[in-house]
């Protein structure tokens, strides 16, 4: 089967997002996410859908959720069997399903929850993220038929070939609720037909679902593979998350001064800030020149507590925010919003490069 | 007012001004093609600058355009003129007294080959915009500028 | 004629209808080919003098004359060609070693030409650089590995310092001595309207350029013939020449002839002289030397310019530039082996080094292999031609471009390639006065910039086609590039497919 990556394709793809992120942390259920990214179904062409939740297991909320597809059994008892020698396994299933005409060849689709086994992560001299991230790209680059394609706390990436909106009636999301929910409708340009390849594309508690196609995905790949990522889909979403981790989690950058990397400012905007400003943005431009993303894009960044909706510089891709009381809607199409909560309080349009960002309010914070 | 300037610095002497200076007067301009092949081939040039060359210095002079033109005032039949800064020669006045030859300081103005006076009028009759010395200096030893009020 | 004859390889042919016997060619050439015959009223040329520079072509206002190859031929031989024939007859009569100039001219691979760039279609818009912005500022220096914050959670600045380029391109390293004032002066003033830099190469910098200081790379090389403290802090960076492209594994030699007025002041040594640049430099025989010198440089620089590293580019490139990265160097220079020179023993030039695109190649995948890639830029030269082969150059990894045939050319060579006789008749390569002259540096910084911002809207266009708005996005991109006429080993080093995969 013609995956992502193999032999070394690059698919490009065209695409719908939508994302909703409750301020106030409240639990919603995945039915209206899977309404709004339906609306938007001439966005995607069925080869791919995607979901990702935020809070959906909170009685596990301190381990980390694999979920994984494996093409057979023998990949699965490799997995398992190197999952055993890394991980405490405190809990593992099937990922419940419901049979819908229009998705086929589902692979077999397992949930574990985990965490890394205190011996080996002392010998290891990482901390949990690290070592966890390490553990996921060696699945992933390594055995073959198996691909973790969901590593957070507390999150889960749903995904497969088919329309959004019938892969969400497939893994039964109106079942789980979160504080936070981004999908993806995919129009990639060929066709492959993998699960893996859609989207959300996550690692750890980070997953992207991203509309678009960056010209500077080379440049990226190449840069970030320095730091341990392997690029094995070479798609621009897989990047993009890297990017996001690398420079966050890794370099300590917060989710703004991200953004300030891969949607730097022009240089002619960087020159006229104040002094300090100026020096602040050069500095992370220059530093982390080869993480500048070109070419159009709209990215939903989920994370814990928070999503951050970015457009490249030019605004080359369509994304328009809405708010209600607490709740933040954040799509490719208006009415992709309007069609869950019709009547907002506020409604734009973000610039190009110009980072919106929410996280839970204070109290929320304070009792977490 | 527009001068001809000339830098000795950038002079190579090579002499590329004297025949594109007997060029320009040579009635040829406006005929096409224009080749200067065609119209100085066998002929002697006589331009109106000329380069002057003693061991490492070279320069090409030409009329400067003075402002209080000695030429002009020694002109016996009023064939000199300044007109617009330039000083202008009506062949039809001159007399061939040579006085003007003689009191310019410059040696900038010498006896045609039909024996009327000639001088530098910088290619106003026949390009109206950059004098052909210049426009063929390869080392823009010969300018056309400005020099600011009614110079010289 | 005797044995040692060679039939002159280029003719001067006049054109007897069109010359005027002006005598501009006669005045113009250094070379004293071409003689106006006062009895038979004509102009005459002894092509055995002339070096095809291509002077009395360009000024001759009637176009009477041009050069032509000789129709003179040995009896074919595929194997002994008619320059190697000579080259024997040459050898055979001087016992000397052949000396040539400029870059290597021999018919090797040019991979600049069997790549292509990409653009975008429907899927990707392409940008217009006439209505977007379309950035080609470039940093040239080592970045941080890792982000510090003051106690107040502010990123602190330890960014390493920096050259800032307005566009990616810097003229390489050609000394005073090897070139002419007028030279050094278009240079340098071209290189500070456009916001970029140059090289003063190995023969220290005149002191009217020391104004042109914050636009100027100071060159070190093994002959440290001009090198003092207010010379190397004149500068914005420092480069220490370890090899040079045309020349790989030797050093250079400026006559004592060249070695005049200002020239032997600049260079500090006795007028007359020959200046030698030894093979190596003898205080590095080792790559822990290079460390102690490029710690030298800074800490006599008080650690305020970046130290640049020059070398050629030789079988092992990647693993020398790996080690240089971890000598301290902020930026490692690449020259390949099409490089100019000034002087050069042919066989070297003609034999030696690698093709500066697979050395580029090599080296920039060894430096991402070892994560160090960010550790230090990368600037690249030697036969940098044109926009095209800059933005293949920066898609296959490099930070930047180095050239300097093509700002000579720009100047006015035409490349004959006879620079070691110094008797260059565009003013270019020579120390002679009357000759020097000729390169109005008016016209010649003009020039100069002409090119560089023509390159510059060039690469705009290409990057805008790519959909590309910032050079950086670029750099190392090399999926933009694919590969024709490229067997699979080639492909496998330049790291880029074929086209049609």
């Amino acid at each position: 089967m013609l995956r992502e990556g193999t032999n070394g394709y690059r698919i490009p793809a065209g695409c719908a997002i939508s994302g909703i992120f409750s301020k106030e942390g409240k639990r919603i259920s995945g039915e209206n996410i899977i309404k709004s990214i339906g609306l938007m179904h001439e966005r995607s062409n069925g080869l791919g859908g995607g979901f990702a939740g935020y809070g959906i297991y909170p009685e596990y909320k301190d381990l980390y959720a694999f979920h994984i597809f494996y093409d057979n059994f023998k990949a699965k008892d490799e997995c398992e069997h190197f999952l055993d020698r890394h991980f405490d396994i405190v809990n593992l299933s099937k990922i419940p399903t419901k049979k819908i005409q229009s998705i086929t060849n589902e692979p077999l689709i397992w949930r574990y929850f985990v965490k890394p086994l205190p011996t080996k992560l002392a010998d290891s001299q990482l901390d949990e993220d690290e070592f966890t991230a390490r553990s996921v790209i060696k699945v992933n680059v390594k055995i073959e038929g198996a691909y973790i394609f969901s590593s957070g706390k507390n999150m889960g990436v749903f995904k497969a070939v088919g329309y959004p909106e019938d892969v969400g009636e497939f893994y039964k999301l109106d079942q789980y609720e979160g504080y936070c929910w981004t999908a993806h409708g995919r129009y990639p340009t060929n066709t492959p037909g993998w699960w893996g390849g859609a989207h959300p594309f996550a690692l750890l508690g980070l997953s992207i679902v991203h509309n678009g196609e960056i010209s500077s995905y080379d440049a990226n790949r190449r840069f970030i593979e320095m730091f341990g990522y392997n690029c094995t889909l070479l798609t621009d979403t897989e990047v993009i998350t890297y990017i996001i981790d690398y420079l966050c989690r890794k370099q300590g950058l917060t989710i703004k001064e991200a953004a300030e990397v891969i949607a730097a400012p022009f240089w002619k905007t960087i020159d006229k800030k104040d002094e300090k400003d100026r020096e602040r943005l050069t500095y992370l431009r220059n530093t982390f020149a080869s993480l500048l993303i070109t070419g159009p894009f709209s990215i939903l960044v989920g994370f814990d507590g928070g999503i951050m909706a970015l457009n490249d510089r030019l605004k080359l891709r369509s994304m328009v925010v809405g708010e209600k009381d607490d709740t933040v809607y954040i799509a490719s199409e208006e009415s992709a919003i309007r069609l869950i909560e019709p009547n907002l309080d506020r409604v734009f349009a973000p610039k190009g490069g110009e980072p919106v960002i929410y996280t839970f309010n204070e109290r929320i914070n304070s009792e977490r | 007012m527009k001068r001809i300037i000339v830098n000795e610095k950038w002079c190579l002497g090579c002499r590329l001004c004297e025949y594109n200076c007997a060029f320009a007067n040579s009635g040829s301009i406006g005929t096409t093609p224009l080749d200067m092949a065609k119209a100085l081939k066998d002929i002697v040039i006589n331009p109106r600058i000329k380069i002057e060359e003693k061991d490492d210095i070279c320069f090409a002079v030409s009329c400067r355009h003075c402002k209080e033109p000695l030429c002009v005032k020694s002109c016996i039949t009023g064939a000199l003129t300044r007109v617009d800064g330039v000083i202008r020669i009506n062949k039809e006045k001159c007399v061939e007294c040579h006085t003007c030859v003689l009191v310019c300081p410059y040696g900038a103005i010498m006896p045609s080959d039909e024996g009327v006076m000639q001088k530098c009028e910088l290619c106003v009759q026949n390009t109206g915009g950059e004098p052909f010395c210049v426009k063929g200096c390869p080392n823009k030893a010969i300018e056309f500028k400005e020099l600011g009020g009614d110079s010289v | 004629m005797s044995i040692d004859f060679i039939y002159p390889e280029y003719e001067i042919a006049r054109n007897k209808d069109r010359c005027i016997n002006c005598r501009v060619c006669e005045k113009q050439c250094a070379n004293e080919v071409h003689k106006y015959h006062a009895d038979l009223k004509m102009m005459q040329a002894d092509d055995l003098k002339c070096v095809n520079c291509q002077r009395c072509v360009s000024l001759c206002p009637t176009r009477a004359l041009k050069i032509v190859k000789t129709d003179n031929t040995y009896k074919e031989n595929a194997h002994w060609k008619g320059r190697t024939m000579s080259e024997i007859y040459l050898q055979a009569g001087s016992g000397g070693v052949l000396l040539s100039s400029m870059g290597n001219p021999v018919d090797y691979p040019i991979y600049w030409d069997k790549i292509l760039i990409n653009a975008s279609q429907v899927t990707n818009p392409s940008i217009d650089p006439l209505r977007e912005p379309m950035e080609t500022r470039t940093f040239l220096g080592q970045r941080p590995n890792k982000i510090e914050r003051d106690k107040d959670g502010n990123i602190v600045n330890n960014m390493a310092p920096q050259l800032e380029l307005s566009t990616p391109i810097m003229f390489s390293a050609m000394s005073y001595g090897s070139i002419s004032y007028n030279a050094h002066e278009s240079l340098a003033r071209a290189a500070t309207e456009l916001g970029i830099y140059y090289n003063t190469g190995e023969g220290g910098l005149h002191e009217d350029f020391y104004k042109y200081g914050a636009n100027t790379i100071v060159q070190v090389a093994s002959g440290r013939f001009g090198v003092h403290k207010d010379y190397l802090n004149a500068g914005a960076a420092v480069e220490i020449k370890m090899g040079q492209g045309a020349k790989p594994g030797i050093g250079g030699h400026l006559p004592g002839a060249k070695i005049v007025g200002d020239v032997s002041r600049t260079r500090m040594i006795p007028e007359g002289s020959d200046a030698i640049s030894p093979a190596p430099h003898h205080d590095i025989y080792s790559i822990e030397d290079l460390h102690q010198l490029v710690m030298s440089l800074k800490e006599a620089t008080n650690y305020t310019k970046p130290v640049i590293v020059k070398i050629a580019a030789v079988h092992n490139v990647a693993a020398i530039a790996s080690g240089i990265a971890r000598s301290g160097a902020d930026i490692i220079s690449l020259d390949g082996f099409r490089g100019g020179t000034g002087a050069a023993p042919t066989r070297i030039r003609d034999n030696v080094g690698i093709p500066i695109e697979l050395a580029l190649a090599s080296v920039d995948k060894r430096l991402r292999d070892e994560g160090i890639r960010n550790n230090v830029s990368l600037v690249v030269g030697g036969s940098v031609r044109s926009s095209a082969d800059v933005v293949k150059a920066i898609a296959l990894g490099a930070d930047a471009v180095y050239v300097a045939t093509s700002a000579l050319l720009a100047l006015g060579c035409h490349l004959c390639r006879s620079c070691h006789g110094g008797k260059c008749n565009w003013g270019i390569a020579t120390q002679r006065a009357d000759l020097v002259k000729r390169l109005n540096p008016e016209i010649g910084y003009k020039r100069l910039v002409n090119l560089v911002e023509a390159w510059t809207h060039e690469i705009k266009e290409m990057m805008g086609g790519m959909g590309i708005n910032s050079i950086e996005a670029l750099k190392g991109n090399r999926l933009m590039l694919r590969g024709v006429g490229l067997n699979e080993k080639e492909l496998e080093i330049l790291g880029i497919y074929h086209a049609g995969q």
